[in-house]
């Protein structure tokens, strides 16, 4: 019951979030660009380093986990498809909305708690400035606009990690490499791979923000927002990848 | 059309106008049937116990909660069915002081207290900024708090630049939230002062809710008392110091409201247009602070 009215309490938020962006794109003064930017600076910019390194080693793990049984088979050179298509496909654009749903989901759930326990969301409505305008449609831009670019920072990372181990531990040297990569590797996959994000980046930046408005009372209730935002947003990615591995084996990519 | 109605009002009109008030949170009733109306030009206090609805009330007053049934008309709008439009047009004629400032973290004080002027109207910088620092002045802050950040920040001068902030568009209706709740008792002397300030000002209506008795006393025209989600009396603290009810008694009776009551008597409030009804000889009245928690 609780689950339900949640849900329908999301799509509500979903909604006049929906009725302010059609709004902003109608009367693009009213678009708010600084908190956009700085946005695009903290979930984005910031986040390169975690985001980087993190997929290199998941890169690393993969072609390790891979090698030990490419080479009973005697076929050392096929840790590329393993390594490229996975990650570009799959690890890198998931892992990335995982590292973001806990990096700045939680974030926008917090900075949106706090500020309506200290009363600044109602005083902003009293001052006649639309909360949704300035903070969430920025979020959920900002978002929309960075996740797929970190997503291909972490296909290079991961990429890269893969490499690594498959010369240390295949003897597949870095030219082999990606000579056999170009070839096993089509645009699709990567476009595949891309094109998840902008709907990763939605969910967890409406989360995000519809928890931190349904805080109510003090601390605590911030706290409690902020995890539900990362366990829902995490969720439903995962639940929204599933989907879309469904959708892309109907289609046939 | 709100304006030229209002021009032509006599000064005694009603600026807020509640009519079959009614608000549920759940199965909790928390106004059944509330009738008041605000005149132009007074200092209206709503007191009432903790859950007593003073705060929902005050949120339907500005437009942050929705009534479940009722209508209220502020400055001759109804809230009831009222566009988006006309809410920012009647969120604009209005301030409120919130309980904790409701200052913005990331602003500065006269960065929050120029925002509205930043956000509705076109203006330099440097206007915006003298006008804000003006409103900072007459809120008693020395000049150097508008570089600081609200965190830096006293609750007692937290409350006076979100007062500030509420004036920067010169509202002709003051909303005030517990404006001395959480203060030490020099610092609600100060907020008394300044409410009193800009009351003589003139042209300003103030609607508050409280649970000090000596702003009440000392200030307050008229006071609604709330319990039991309905308005329980209504007029001067003399007035109510005479009804029987039990739920206004309790603010009169016990020992802080008889000291507040006493010192209402002091040459200070001597000028106030709800004297105390009696004059009784004044020994000692206790110090306004001793009676503040």
């Amino acid at each position: 019951m609780a689950v339900y009215a949640e849900g329908v309490a999301l799509l509500g938020f979903i909604g006049e979030s929906a009725v302010a962006l059609a709004g902003c794109i109608a009367h693009p003064s009213r678009m708010r660009w600084r908190p956009l930017l700085s946005n695009i600076g903290s979930a984005g910019v910031n986040a390169l380093p975690i985001v980087g390194l993190l997929s290199f080693l998941l890169g690393v793990v993969v072609a390790y986990q891979g090698s030990g049984q490419l080479r009973q088979y005697g076929a050392n050179i096929f840790v590329v498809d393993l390594v490229g298509i996975s990650m570009l496909r799959e690890f890198a654009p998931l892992i990335t909305a995982i590292i973001i749903a806990g990096r700045s989901g939680s974030a926008y759930a917090a900075q949106i708690g706090t500020m309506a326990v200290t009363e600044e969301i109602d005083a902003m409505r009293t001052l006649g400035i639309a909360p949704l305008e300035v903070l969430v449609l920025p979020k959920i831009l900002a978002l929309l606009i960075v996740l797929p670019l970190l997503t291909v920072f972490a296909d290079l990372c991961g990429v890269c990690g893969g490499m690594l181990m498959a010369r240390a531990q295949l003897g597949v040297g870095f030219e082999e490499f990606f000579e056999r990569f170009t070839n096993v590797v089509s645009v699709t996959t990567y476009l595949v791979g891309i094109g998840k994000a902008p709907v990763f980046a939605a969910i967890i930046a409406v989360v995000g923000c519809f928890q931190g408005f349904r805080t109510k009372g003090g601390a605590d209730s911030v706290g409690r927002q902020t995890t539900r935002s990362v366990v829902q947003s995490s969720f439903l990615v995962i639940v929204a990848d599933a989907m879309f591995s469904i959708a892309f084996s109907a289609l046939d990519l | 059309m709100p304006d030229t109605l209002l021009a032509t009002a006599p000064p005694d009109a009603a600026v807020i106008e509640i009519s079959k008030l009614s608000t549920r949170f759940g199965d909790h009733v928390v106004h059944a049937d509330l009738d008041f109306d605000v005149r132009r030009g007074e200092i209206f206090a709503v007191i009432g116990g903790s859950g007593s609805g003073k705060s929902t009330l005050l949120r339907e007053m500005i437009l942050l909660h929705r009534p479940d049934a009722g209508s209220i008309r502020v400055l001759g709008v109804d809230l009831g069915d009222i566009d988006a439009a006309a809410t920012l047009a009647l969120r604009l004629r209005w301030g409120v002081m919130f309980q904790h400032g409701g200052l913005f973290g990331s602003l500065t004080i006269l960065e929050n207290i120029g925002l509205p002027l930043r956000e509705h109207r076109t203006l330099d910088n440097a206007v915006v900024d003298a006008l804000a620092a003006e409103k900072l002045a007459l809120t008693g802050l020395q000049p150097e708090v508008g570089a600081q950040y609200p965190a830096e920040l006293s609750g007692g001068m937290l409350k006076r630049a979100s007062l500030a902030r509420a004036l920067i568009l010169d509202p002709e209706l003051l909303f005030l939230d517990e404006p001395t709740a959480g203060l030490d008792p020099e610092s609600a002397g100060g907020v008394d002062q300044l409410v009193r300030k800009l009351r003589d000002r003139g042209g300003l209506t103030i609607v508050m809710i409280t649970h000090d008795l000596d702003l009440l006393w000392q200030l307050a025209d008229r006071v609604a008392v709330l319990a039991d989600g309905k308005v329980q009396g209504i007029g001067s603290m003399a007035e109510l110091a005479q009804m029987d009810q039990p739920a206004i008694r309790k603010f009169f009776d016990g020992p802080r409201g008889r000291a507040a009551q006493e010192q209402s008597k002091s040459p200070a409030a001597a000028h106030q247009a709800a004297a105390p009804r009696a004059a009784a000889p004044r020994a000692a009245a206790p110090q306004a602070a001793s009676i503040r928690s």
